[in-house]
């Protein structure tokens, strides 16, 4: 399993492999925003959580095509699918990878870029913490929708649809924890409501992954 | 340790393309598949994988046993030779790199990476990782395919000592490959008949 996980972030770093995608995706939201909607720095403060999470969320969905569709089509899935490793485990490290190749460094970059957008000085911890805890079930989420799509010519469309409901509490969640920080409220509740959604997707998810990706391998 | 198919049929697109298929595969010992285009030869091996299920019949094989080989070969272009072989053997849990490259005349490629390799040495190189997956049964679709004959005549003889330990292989092919040991099945007689619609063609068309 350490294999695939070394070989598929090898991959991602490699030209072409779309490390930093998402990233980039991510930064320019957050230098466009405030370009557009006007430098009133409370209006930035009051939309900046909302922003941040919807952006770390698009910033995901770009390259959730990529986690089955490459694999697919050189015909490596078919083998992995013959190979010692369960494909719940081929899911699981799938959506590891992809996690760490984007949620994490959309985690590590969102503080600097909450300044852009003039997030609220107690907010930070709680923009670091809600998507240190809410990312990797964008992950997981993602990969389930890409094994559904894993068979379909330009299924990206397809993923997006499919995804983006499955996104919804995640988003409600980690936005809520990153506003009540701003005012110093509790964010104890939405903080382990989103830690209860990623638990149970990482726990579930897979498992109903591969057996969409045994469908579709048919 | 044996593979034994008893009856099988199998099923593309949810079409029954072969049935009644049996055959038995002792280790030492390989089967050549044959049938025109179409006939059903990478279903049946799909089947036989694990990644489709069976309409009817049964395989009885040991668990862990079968590696398949596709018209894909599962390689990374940005990969090297040796790191693609590499990957695999690790998620095989064995080793044999070096080897596996120097049976498939590939030890001089090892630094290059899959994207600029030729179709022949690409295939050279889905072939090898056979050798680093440790397991007996192989099951092969076209193996030759964009070989040369050097090549073929190399795998026919990578094939022969893979039998010769043990090992067994089953390959679908329509060139001949050498193997005058290999026993030869031909498909034909198993394609399945054509399914007649309940109550006659005629239902559509009242």
């Amino acid at each position: 399993m350490t294999a695939l996980l070394i070989r598929d972030l090898r991959l991602a770093f490699r030209a072409g492999g779309g490390f930093g995608l998402g990233l980039a995706f991510f930064l320019l939201l957050a230098v466009l925003v405030p370009l557009g909607v006007g430098p009133e720095g409370a209006t930035l403060a009051r939309i900046a959580p909302g922003i941040l999470w919807v952006g770390a969320l698009l910033a995901c969905l770009l390259s959730l095509d990529r986690i089955f569709a490459l694999d697919f089509e050189d015909g490596s899935l078919d083998l992995l699918a013959t190979s010692p490793i369960p494909l719940e485990g081929v899911v699981a490290i799938k959506a590891l990878a992809h996690w760490l190749v984007t949620g994490l460094p959309l985690t590590l970059a969102a503080p600097v870029l909450g300044v852009l957008l003039n997030l609220p000085e107690p907010a930070y911890l709680w923009l670091v913490a809600s998507l240190a805890v809410g990312t990797p079930a964008l992950s997981v989420i993602g990969a389930f929708g890409a094994a559904l799509t894993v068979g379909i010519k330009r299924g990206g469309l397809l993923l997006s649809l499919l995804v983006l409901p499955l996104y919804v509490p995640t988003l409600i969640f980690g936005a809520e924890v990153v506003k009540r920080g701003a005012t110093g409220a509790g964010v104890s509740v939405p903080l382990l409501l989103l830690a209860g959604i990623t638990a149970g997707a990482v726990a579930l998810l897979p498992f109903a992954a591969a057996a969409a990706l045994r469908v579709n391998l048919r | 340790m044996e593979l034994v198919v008893d009856n099988l049929a199998v099923a593309r697109g949810g079409l029954t393309v072969l049935e009644g298929v049996s055959f038995s595969l002792a280790p030492g010992a390989a089967l050549i598949l044959r049938g025109p285009n179409g006939v059903g030869k990478t279903t049946l091996l799909r089947t036989l994988a694990g990644l489709q299920p069976a309409v009817a019949g049964t395989v009885s094989v040991p668990p862990e046993s079968l590696t398949y080989a596709a018209h894909a070969d599962g390689l990374k272009a940005v990969l090297t030779v040796e790191e693609n072989l590499q990957f695999w053997a690790a998620i095989h849990g064995v080793g044999g790199v070096a080897q596996a490259m120097a049976q498939m005349n590939l030890t001089d490629l090892r630094a290059r990476r899959a994207a600029n390799l030729s179709a022949g040495q690409k295939r050279r190189l889905g072939l090898a990782r056979l050798l680093v997956t440790g397991r007996p049964v192989w099951v092969l679709d076209e193996p030759t395919v964009s070989l040369d004959v050097a090549s073929v005549a190399l795998f026919a003889g990578v094939v022969r000592a893979h039998l010769a330990a043990g090992g067994m292989a089953l390959i679908a092919t329509h060139i001949d490959m050498g193997l005058a040991e290999a026993a030869v099945l031909d498909l034909g007689p198993y394609k399945a008949k054509a399914p007649v619609a309940p109550g006659g063609f005629d239902e559509a068309f009242t």
